[in-house]
């Protein structure tokens, strides 16, 4: 630390941040709250009131298309959890060296092309035309081609593919830092494989749980291309129906009580994350 | 389970085959879009047709390829134009915070640290919305007071930029405080000592140990501004980027060009994303 010898200094270095963080930060999402209170009730006139969000629990596909979108994330983050872990597990323990660099890298390559090209992959992959049906007809396991894509089974392979990085890294790196001595010691006192997982290992790797489910969880709800190219017409997500009032029905007021939902959901399902793990948000993000 | 402590060969290598599987999986959808972006086909999938590059080079339709195929390179420019911006803007801004925020004590630094991370949780899709309804109003209000216009407040580019700006910068800040704080301040006081001025210092002696970081951070912004989505797709005027423009192409149907276009920023982004590394591996 540096004692302020010019204050000036200070000011100059304070300026840009809080510029950023009150010009692009803090008034938009007040201006976006402003927004979500004010019902139209005639041209060019409005009422301070929870019209927008009252419109919202009063019509049950909005808050049937918020719970389906939350249950959705909730199982992406499990589903990213479950797979994920083994392989977290894998790289940490199991490898060394080279090895285990490679096989870190070849985690990360995917996640750095673009979400678009992933999904297309993943609609070239199962539509009706698609390599997989095509697949299946060649080696003679079905007759007519079958379409995997435009269902929710689809959408969720989509989400763990391109959230499970998130899972992966925070475990990779809370597994590293487990001693191998203790899971030894956990053999040697009789422990069998699963008692370790459970006594040693995963309380260890705690930290790193909650916050790849916490960003994991956050990613899906936030998500747009995945449940829109690979769930089809029918399949509802709420960051689609945000996207239909705003730009095709140009009701931003409904638009904006829907998103500060929203928002409010994520920021729960966060501060709930963090509260059980007694974490802080400084070390879990600002990684 | 360790590679001390034996385990049997039937779980050793049913754990080795779901590990492969695994690898597949992430595999898959990258390489069939790379194959198929040489299938001689009009449409993305099998059966194999034969081998051809024209969904590269091709100039006569139906096979025109991704260098004469006017839109997308109007969008890999426009892509081009915005991901420098906001990695300038947001390299310059990160590398003053960190500045703030590691060299500095001062009331409320907390609470600003938090605020500095909070764009880490938001959705993009709602800091997308914000600034678009922020925007609005100001130009309205502008407009309402003086009877000029305001373009630059309404959806388009300078927007875009200021979306992608606002939550990349949170990154780079993080990435360049990460190195500031490993810097021997000793180095700058022995400057200070042999009559360099304060800003000379920090000028010959930090900013070139920040250099590794400051430009990985700056990659890495040019790599998330390129494939953003989610917050350009709220912001965009009639200049489309690359992502919003193969989004309204896939909406349409799709052509093996997609696949080409692909193939292009899955070898560009592994690339900037390789260099990013080497540029943080420096470090050590």
């Amino acid at each position: 630390m540096v004692s302020d010898k010019s204050k000036l200094g200070f000011y100059l270095l304070l300026s840009p941040l809080i510029l950023w963080l009150v010009t692009l930060i803090i008034l938009p999402h007040m201006g976006l709250f402003a927004v979500s209170m004010s019902e139209k009730v005639g041209v060019r006139e409005y009422e301070t009131g929870f019209g927008n969000y009252a419109v919202f629990f009063n019509e049950p596909l909005y808050w049937r298309t918020f719970a389906r979108t939350a249950f959705m994330s909730i199982l992406t983050t499990a589903l990213t959890l479950v797979l994920g872990f083994p392989i977290a597990y894998y790289i940490a323990k199991l490898t060394r060296g080279r090895t285990k660099t490679t096989l870190f890298l070849m985690c990360l390559i995917p996640f750095w092309v673009s979400e678009l090209v992933r999904t297309y992959g993943w609609m070239i992959l199962l539509r009706e035309t698609g390599v997989l049906s095509n697949f299946l007809l060649y080696i003679g396991v079905i007759d007519t081609p079958i379409e995997f894509l435009y269902n929710d089974a689809a959408i969720l392979v989509g989400l763990v593919y391109t959230s499970i990085l998130f899972m992966i890294v925070p475990l990779v790196t809370t597994l590293d830092s487990l001693d191998d001595s203790l899971i030894e010691a956990g053999y040697d006192l009789g422990g069998t494989g699963t008692s370790i997982l459970r006594e040693i290992v995963i309380p260890h790797a705690m930290p790193g749980i909650v916050s790849g489910c916490i960003v994991v969880f956050m990613l899906s709800l936030g998500n747009y291309l995945t449940p829109i190219l690979l769930g089809g017409k029918d399949s509802l997500w709420f960051t689609g129906l945000i996207y239909t009032q705003f730009i095709t029905r140009f009701n931003w007021e409904l638009g904006s009580a829907f998103g500060f939902l929203l928002l409010g959901l994520s920021s729960a399902v966060v501060f709930i994350g963090l509260k059980l793990s007694r974490q802080s948000l400084s070390n879990t993000m600002g990684r | 389970m360790i590679p001390t402590v034996p385990q049997s060969n039937a779980l050793k290598w049913s754990y080795r085959a779901y590990v492969t599987l695994f690898f597949v999986y992430l595999a898959l959808p990258l390489s069939v879009v790379c194959l198929l972006a040489f299938n001689n086909s009009v449409f993305p999938s099998l059966p194999w047709e034969g081998f051809t590059m024209a969904w590269f080079f091709g100039t006569e339709a139906p096979f025109v390829g991704v260098f004469h195929e006017r839109s997308i390179i109007r969008a890999i420019g426009t892509s081009a134009f915005v991901a420098m911006w906001v990695s300038a803007l947001s390299v310059a801004v990160g590398t003053c915070n960190a500045f703030l925020f590691v060299r500095h004590d001062f009331r409320g630094k907390g609470f600003l640290y938090i605020l500095m991370l909070l764009p880490l949780i938001i959705p993009g899709v709602i800091l997308g919305i914000s600034i678009l309804v922020f925007a609005s109003s100001v130009a309205n209000t502008l407009e309402d007071a003086t009877g000029l216009w305001f373009d630059g407040l309404r959806p388009g580019l300078i927007l875009v930029i200021l979306g992608q700006f606002s939550f990349i910068t949170t990154f780079a800040t993080l990435v360049i405080s990460a190195r500031l704080q490993k810097f021997d301040s000793s180095l700058e006081e022995a400057a200070l000592n042999l009559g360099a001025t304060k800003w000379g210092a920090i000028r010959q002696i930090t900013l070139p140990f920040l250099m590794p970081a400051i430009v990985g951070a700056g990659v890495v912004a040019v790599l998330m501004s390129f494939e953003n989505f989610n917050t350009t797709l709220m912001l965009v005027g009639s200049d489309s980027p690359l992502t919003i423009e193969m989004f309204d192409k896939l909406k349409q149907g799709s052509t093996p060009v997609l696949n080409a276009v692909s193939l292009l920023l899955i070898i560009v982004s592994a690339l900037l994303g390789l260099m990013s590394l080497m540029f943080q591996k420096s470090k050590e």
